[in-house]
């Protein structure tokens, strides 16, 4: 199911934007759902931040992630760019994985 | 798919044992601020006269967080917009692109994803993407009970749904702020 997952969600995505400049600017014009839109993103990514660190299957865990997640927060404070932090983060938990300290 | 927050989510879910249809609905209701996006660049890059349906079939795949802020600078419909979305647009839906082809083709010669911290890579990217948006301490709020709420859930959901409940989180959140406004 992952091709089709992608394809679908792919077009998905496309149809969103395009319908943006399509269909006619008072169905989008309304406040609540703009507000909506707006803090939609900051919820779902703050949901996956959760979800990725602390689970694994349907079980709370406490692993090296957590460190990498720490780590990549301390990147992020120090204005690091994108790619170093997701470095920093995978470096971290590697080593702690390494040197045996974390699961 | 060109919207990193929901290619993320995808891969992510699809890739921790969530179901497909979970996995392509968070990432539409990501990838759904594009549709506002594009609503605001219609004065910003549309070129007046009658519009090109190929021109705006190309704009709309390069509406994303950037390419809509850079144009977003300049006066509405002045050369200097436009020559912003599309520069921005163009430039990282090429290097973006290289850079996922890279990705499937390195990980498919890894044995372990754990041992080079991998896993620890997914969040990281994802709190990445949210941080530029952490503005306010209500926003900051939101995002801790957001985040939360999923992980409370997840012994309780099947993979993938715990996210989902971000949904219902942010439109409380949406209630409490048209309130407080009133």
């Amino acid at each position: 199911m992952i091709w089709p997952a992608v394809i679908v969600g792919s077009l998905g995505a496309y149809l969103l934007k395009l319908s943006g400049y399509l269909i006619p600017e008072r169905v989008l014009d309304n406040p609540r759902l703009q507000r909506l839109t707006a803090i939609l993103p900051i919820a779902l990514l703050a949901a996956l931040v959760g979800v990725q660190t602390f689970s694994t299957g349907s079980a709370v865990t406490v692993d090296a992630r957590v460190a990498g997640l720490a780590a990549a927060i301390v990147a992020l404070a120090l204005r690091a760019p994108f790619l170093v932090v997701i470095l920093v983060a995978a470096a971290t938990a590697a080593v702690l994985r390494g040197a045996g300290l974390a699961p | 798919m060109f919207t990193g927050a929901s290619q993320f989510a995808l891969v992510g879910i699809l890739g921790t044992g969530g179901g497909a249809l979970v996995a392509v609905v968070t990432a539409l209701l990501l990838g759904a601020r594009n549709s506002l996006y594009a609503l605001s660049l219609r004065s910003f890059v549309t070129t007046p006269g009658r519009p090109s349906i190929v021109r705006t079939m190309g704009q709309a795949q390069l509406t994303i967080d950037e390419s809509t802020a850079m144009a977003i600078r300049y006066p509405q419909g002045s050369p200097q917009a436009r020559h912003a979305f599309w520069a921005t647009g163009i430039a990282i839906y090429v290097l973006w692109n290289l850079g996922t082809l890279i990705g499937a083709l390195g990980a498919a010669a890894l044995d372990d994803p754990r041992t080079l911290g991998l896993d620890a890579a997914v969040p990281a990217g994802f709190i990445a993407l949210l941080w530029p948006r952490l503005r306010d301490r209500s926003t900051i709020a939101l995002a801790v009970v957001s985040a939360a709420v999923a992980i409370a859930l997840v012994p309780v959901l099947r993979p993938g749904l715990p996210v989902l409940s971000a949904v219902l989180v942010a439109l409380v959140a949406e209630r409490l702020m048209a309130r407080r406004r009133a």
